[in-house]
């Protein structure tokens, strides 16, 4: 009567595991399809980010730790560690890098953006500096789109099974009767639904949103450079964005109310709901659970500043 | 909580509805049949506490579909209403008489009547009882159906004559259609409600077999009970059923004067102000004077020349006799504060003047003794009226300036 949740398919999944006494899986190593670094890279690719992103979203996955091979093998039966959602994982560190460079506070990530288009004018050399402002603008576009078309096909779901059930034999006839009209008034609406499109073809790749280079229109975000954001210091290249924002002070205990985090669409910035959206579009997932897994690597990350000073409020510096 | 957003069967048809409807509302007919087929399936689910069930649903939407749809036809809607009329036996009586509404609005007469009569012919338990409005109202139509007939047959009838021995079996069948329709035509008015078309035809068809005792009753019963709901159409065929059998004055007045009680700007207003002002008895005139001024206050009475001559007579003879002038105090009181706007304004002087002449006159004489000599309307209009050398307006001047005083009287 109803599609799983995600994280009930994943429970399941784990539990199943413990079960059957199933042994460690196989090892996760860098070269692996399910590493952070590999699926950061299929997702910056997917969400149209500038591959130089991914230099920033490995740095982070190294000072976190969240590359070790232990970390990421599954132990069945393992109650103590966390357990690893890959692709939730992978979004969350893009997420996370997008806020250490662009903040993400509704101001900031604008000012940043007219500052790049600036930088663009003089920009002769080498590829245009990656806007933010462009690029959301191309992304809601695309985004508004693909989401309609998923609601229109939600909404066409077709739940009923080829053979119609019945529990007694005294329903029969009159299950049989009923399908026998549900299949006339079918066929009879479905003539005058206009043209019938013929079934496309579904595309082999797991990629819903692509963006290519060969396209004039500049729509393509790939090949943007990060510079007319970044600033030299000391010879080396660092982000203008000398604050962050932590989406959590404190985490939430798992086992009290079953999540580290509760995410409110109202309580944080648009842009902020803006990127959980297209990822969560993206993983047909619920925007929260990006939510949660940004809380626990940004703990992670600033864990060293949380330790030392519990009192810090929503606003830390780097 | 993940249980919110669980896509599962009813939400998901929820969402399907809302797709239908926002097609719907904008008369994209292709994309709401699209929708339908996809929400069908709900038919083989129970929804039995939902207020209004998938086969309901259904039935309504997919009606709405055939008839607009451009590659719809007759043939392709009375399918699917066969379908709709075996998925529900609750609804069976009501379906079969929606089916037929839409049969007569297609003009498919005959059609609309075998459909009644199968569906008079039903009986399935305890549903019957239960729905015996329905079952009434079916009847009902096919009384009226028949009614119809006869009307048909009545004309050939009158055109042709009474020549030759065609005529007698028309003759018979006229009168069968007679005795079929009035049976069932009577029993639907017994019942309180608003039965117009049904009424009128059983009193043409008791008229016409001369039995008017049975259709003063019915009129009566229906403007009279309470039990019915008020009605002022009731009132109006009751009056001319009256007027029609030369029935006395009084009767007709009593008639009436419920009719302005409930409808005071009726159409009927004018006959009635006509009847009262050339009563004897003072309290009928007074009554008339109330009717007529009353019939003013509404919009839609202010170009109505016929009116404005009621009110301008009888004002005009009240003066002259210099009776009863507080009967004009009375109504006018209650008015000076906005008629001068509403009917006297120098911009509606100018407009009468320009599009009907006799209006402005009637309404000049009005205003002359409500408002004096001196107000706007007056001025213009006489002055309009005396330059063009339009006799009757000569002699209005000199009658308003010759009764200025009452005007004073009146407003003091």
């Amino acid at each position: 009567q109803s599609w799983p949740a995600y994280e009930e398919v994943y429970n399941k999944m784990l539990e199943l595991a413990a079960f059957l006494d199933l042994p460690r899986f196989p090892d996760i190593t860098d070269s692996c399809f399910l590493h952070p670094d590999m699926l950061c890279m299929k997702y910056l690719m997917e969400a149209n980010l500038p591959d130089e992103l991914h230099n920033w979203t490995c740095r982070v996955v190294k000072k976190i730790c969240i590359g070790e091979v232990d970390f990421l093998t599954l132990m069945p039966g393992n109650k103590s560690t966390r357990k690893v959602k890959y692709d939730v994982l992978a979004v969350a560190v893009i997420v996370v890098v997008l806020k250490l460079l662009f903040l993400l506070d509704d101001h900031y990530e604008w000012l940043l953006s007219d500052f790049a288009e600036e930088r663009n004018k003089n920009n002769k050399e080498g590829g245009p500096y990656f806007e933010f402002k462009k690029w959301y603008k191309v992304i809601k576009c695309s985004l508004d789109v693909e989401q309609k078309k998923l609601d229109e096909e939600r909404a066409k779901y077709l739940w009923r099974c080829e053979k119609p059930l019945f529990y007694s034999a005294q329903k029969k006839s009159k299950v049989l009767k009923r399908r026998q009209i549900v299949v006339n008034l079918q066929n009879q609406f479905g003539k005058l639904s206009g043209s019938v499109r013929p079934a496309e073809k579904p595309n082999p790749s797991s990629f819903q949103l692509s963006w290519s280079e060969e396209n004039t229109d500049g729509s393509c975000f790939h090949g943007h450079s990060l510079k007319g954001i970044l600033q030299e210091k000391c010879g080396l290249l660092t982000a203008m964005n000398p604050d962050y924002w932590l989406c959590t002070v404190k985490l939430c205990t798992e086992k009290l109310c079953g999540h580290l985090a509760h995410y409110r669409e109202v309580d944080f910035p648009q842009s902020y709901h803006f990127v959980l959206r297209l990822f969560s579009f993206l993983l047909r997932i619920q925007p929260s659970y990006i939510h949660d897994e940004v809380c626990v690597i940004e703990h992670k990350l600033f864990n060293k500043k949380l330790c030392k000073k519990p009192k810090y409020n929503i606003g830390l510096r780097k | 909580s993940s249980r919110e957003h669980k896509l599962n069967f009813k939400k998901s048809k929820e969402v399907c509805l809302n797709y239908i409807q926002d097609a719907m509302l904008q008369k994209q007919w292709k994309r709401a049949a699209e929708f339908l087929t996809f929400y069908i399936e709900s038919l083989e689910k129970d929804f039995s506490t939902e207020y209004m069930g998938p086969s309901e649903m259904i039935w309504r939407i997919g009606t709405e579909i055939l008839c607009h749809h451009s590659h719809s036809s007759m043939k392709e809607f009375n399918s699917f209403i066969e379908q709709m009329k075996t998925l529900g036996v609750k609804r069976y009586l009501k379906v079969c008489l929606e089916h037929a509404f839409h049969l007569l609005c297609n003009g498919l007469v005959d059609e609309a009547y075998q459909n009644l009569s199968l569906a008079e012919s039903w009986r399935f338990g305890e549903q019957t009882v239960i729905q015996d409005k329905e079952m009434k109202l079916i009847q009902a139509y096919r009384g009226l159906l028949d009614y119809y007939s006869w009307s048909k047959q009545k004309n050939v009838l009158l055109e042709h004559g009474h020549d030759g021995f065609e005529d007698l079996s028309v003759e018979q069948e006229m009168h069968s259609c007679f005795r079929k329709a009035a049976v069932n035509l009577k029993e639907i008015i017994k019942i309180p409600g608003v039965w117009d078309l049904f009424v009128k035809c059983y009193v043409d068809l008791l008229e016409f077999y001369g039995d008017h005792n049975e259709a003063r009753q019915v009129l009566n019963e229906y403007a009279y009970n309470s039990k019915f709901p008020a009605n002022p159409n009731a009132h109006v065929y009751l009056y001319q059923f009256l007027k029609r059998h030369g029935e006395s004055k009084k009767s007709l007045i009593s008639a009436l004067k419920i009719l302005h009680d409930i409808v005071p700007s009726h159409e009927l207003m004018i006959d009635f102000n006509t009847m009262l002002q050339k009563s004897k008895k003072r309290k009928k005139r007074r009554l008339g004077l109330e009717v007529i001024f009353a019939a003013l206050d509404y919009a839609g009475w202010k170009e109505n020349v016929k009116a404005w001559n009621c009110l301008a007579r009888q004002v005009k003879q009240i003066v002259i006799s210099e009776k009863h002038l507080d009967w004009i105090k009375q109504e006018w009181n209650s008015r000076k504060d906005w008629w001068p706007a509403f009917h006297f304004s120098r911009y509606l002087a100018k407009r009468n003047w320009q599009e009907n002449e006799s209006l402005s006159y009637e309404k000049a004489l009005v205003a002359g003794i409500l408002l004096g000599k001196d107000c706007k309307y007056f001025k213009y209009i006489s002055h309009q009226g005396c330059k063009a050398q339009v006799k009757r307006f000569r002699i209005l001047k000199k009658f308003v300036n010759k009764h200025n005083p009452v005007y004073l009287r009146i407003s003091s």
